[in-house]
């Protein structure tokens, strides 16, 4: 789109300039500089487009090694006070998730771009194991090629997808995935009980695939944090953005400081909700469904136990935000 | 930060010490401990390690201890190998009539934390403060209602 306008405008400043111009040399030359800066501002724009390209492919690279274990307990009272004081959090049953060794955690996912059950559950999981155990997160394209993004990856953010989580498996960390993104997290608030993962069964090869256990973490509380009034999926296709951002949504919500808030790429200040987070037991696929599991199956029962533990901890609130 | 809280109990320093350097008590007496368990082979003694946590706020806040100090029937104290920096001691003294006094400090902190560090742990302190005396409270109950003073 860029490169057109300067071609349009290299274009017109040619034209004036023949149209302007008595001089019939002078009148000559013209088109050849227009042309000129227009290759010139083409190669620009191209190498400027090279240079992001290349800034995105690396943010997405998943490098393990940008994990820091001292930056993340430097910066560990930021998350308490924000967990303890804002968002209230609470972990129920932390100590479920195995001592050591590679594990996959699939939790359900709320509040925005801005996740408050992540920033609950991470504190929880560093300050429960110690920052010295290999935790990695997974999470979108653009939460990791944003300004934020940089920070991210040393607290152990990996962009979502089967080959980083692979690795991170493979070199014995704790993987947590939300399999549902940015479908489940921008859900609408009327349906802010329901572990909604679209169908995305991926965590389910990647644990079969690793042989590692899995733990459900469901969580409550964060779709709380702001009114969301609809996932603007139909949006998100007519303006192209699943196929050049992966993003399925261009979500609606009402937040502050925005009051209407169209995609949420700015995040939001959330609502001082409740976090309430509980890990269930861990599933050995294999001893549960056997030596060659079905995923479907898995799915379902994953799914399911989920979902069931989220209407349980639905049944224990009384008020919206207050918890 | 620095937290200490004092108590006396009607009970002999040997008792006390004993029920004190007993790593199985601490989830009993010490309010906010979640977990306490021995690591390696000293259950007691210096040298003795320890995985403790302790709940403060929104998380289970802990990490590797190890003795450090260790003059019996007078003073224990722990310093921290992994996760919050922390130092904590026991410090026990006669009082008259046999009785003794309980004296606990805690010193805690992240380095290099900066501001969001100092606000943590005066935040902290509130609920570490209660915990602790609540904590010295249940040390003086279980060993009176005991009977270790006869």
């Amino acid at each position: 789109m860029a490169a057109s306008r300067t071609d349009t405008a290299a274009q017109a400043h040619a034209e004036n300039g023949s149209a302007n111009s008595g001089h019939p040399g002078r009148a000559s030359r013209v088109p050849g500089i227009a042309a000129g800066a227009a290759r010139r501002g083409r190669s620009l724009l191209g190498a400027v487009a090279g240079v992001v390209a290349g800034r995105v492919q690396d943010a997405l690279k998943a490098d393990l090694d940008d994990r820091d274990p001292d930056y993340i307990r430097e910066n560990l009272p930021w998350v308490w006070l924000m967990s303890s004081l804002w968002f209230r959090g609470e972990v129920r049953d932390i100590g479920r998730i195995p001592e050591e060794g590679a594990v996959l955690l699939v939790g359900n996912h709320s509040g925005g771009n801005v996740t408050p059950d992540t920033t609950v559950f991470t504190l929880a999981f560093y300050t429960y194991f110690g920052v010295e155990r290999r935790f990695h997160q997974l999470a979108h394209n653009l939460v990791l090629t944003s300004p934020i993004g940089p920070l991210l990856r040393r607290y152990g953010t990996v962009a979502a997808s089967h080959e980083n989580a692979r690795k991170a498996l493979e070199a014995g960390a704790a993987v947590l995935v939300y399999p549902g993104g940015d479908w489940e997290v921008h859900r609408p608030s009327w349906q802010t009980n329901r572990v909604d993962f679209a169908g995305r069964r991926g965590f389910v090869r990647l644990a079969l695939e690793a042989g590692v256990p899995i733990v459900p973490i469901v969580a409550i509380g964060g779709q709380e944090t702001a009114l969301f009034l609809s996932h603007g999926e139909r949006l998100s296709r007519g303006l192209g953005l699943d196929r050049l951002f992966r993003l399925k949504v261009l979500p609606i919500s009402v937040t502050m400081p925005w009051l209407i808030n169209v995609g949420d790429f700015l995040g939001h200040v959330p609502l001082p909700s409740k976090i309430t987070i509980q890990v269930l037991k861990p599933i050995d696929l294999v001893e549960r469904f056997g030596r060659d599991p079905d995923v479907d199956a898995v799915y379902d029962h994953v799914t399911a136990v989920m979902q069931e533990t989220l209407y349980e901890l639905a049944a224990e609130r009384r008020l919206p935000v207050v918890g | 930060m620095r937290i200490e809280e004092s108590i006396d109990v009607e009970a002999p320093r040997s008792v006390v010490w004993d029920y004190l350097t007993d790593p199985a008590n601490y989830l009993v007496f010490m309010d906010g401990a979640t977990r306490w368990d021995v690591v390696g082979d000293v259950e007691r003694g210096l040298g003795a390690r320890y995985r403790v946590l302790l709940r403060v706020g929104s998380a289970e806040v802990g990490g590797l201890i190890e003795v450090v100090e260790w003059h019996p029937e007078a003073d224990m104290a722990w310093s921290s190998v992994t996760g919050v920096d922390q130092r904590g001691r026991w410090h026990l003294r006669d009082r008259p009539g046999g009785d003794t006094r309980v004296n606990f400090r805690f010193a805690y902190g992240v380095a290099g934390a900066g501001i969001a560090g100092v606000l943590a742990e005066h935040v902290a302190a509130r609920w570490l403060r209660g915990d602790f005396k609540r904590s010295l409270r249940a040390i003086k109950e279980i060993l009176e209602s005991s009977g270790a003073r006869a």
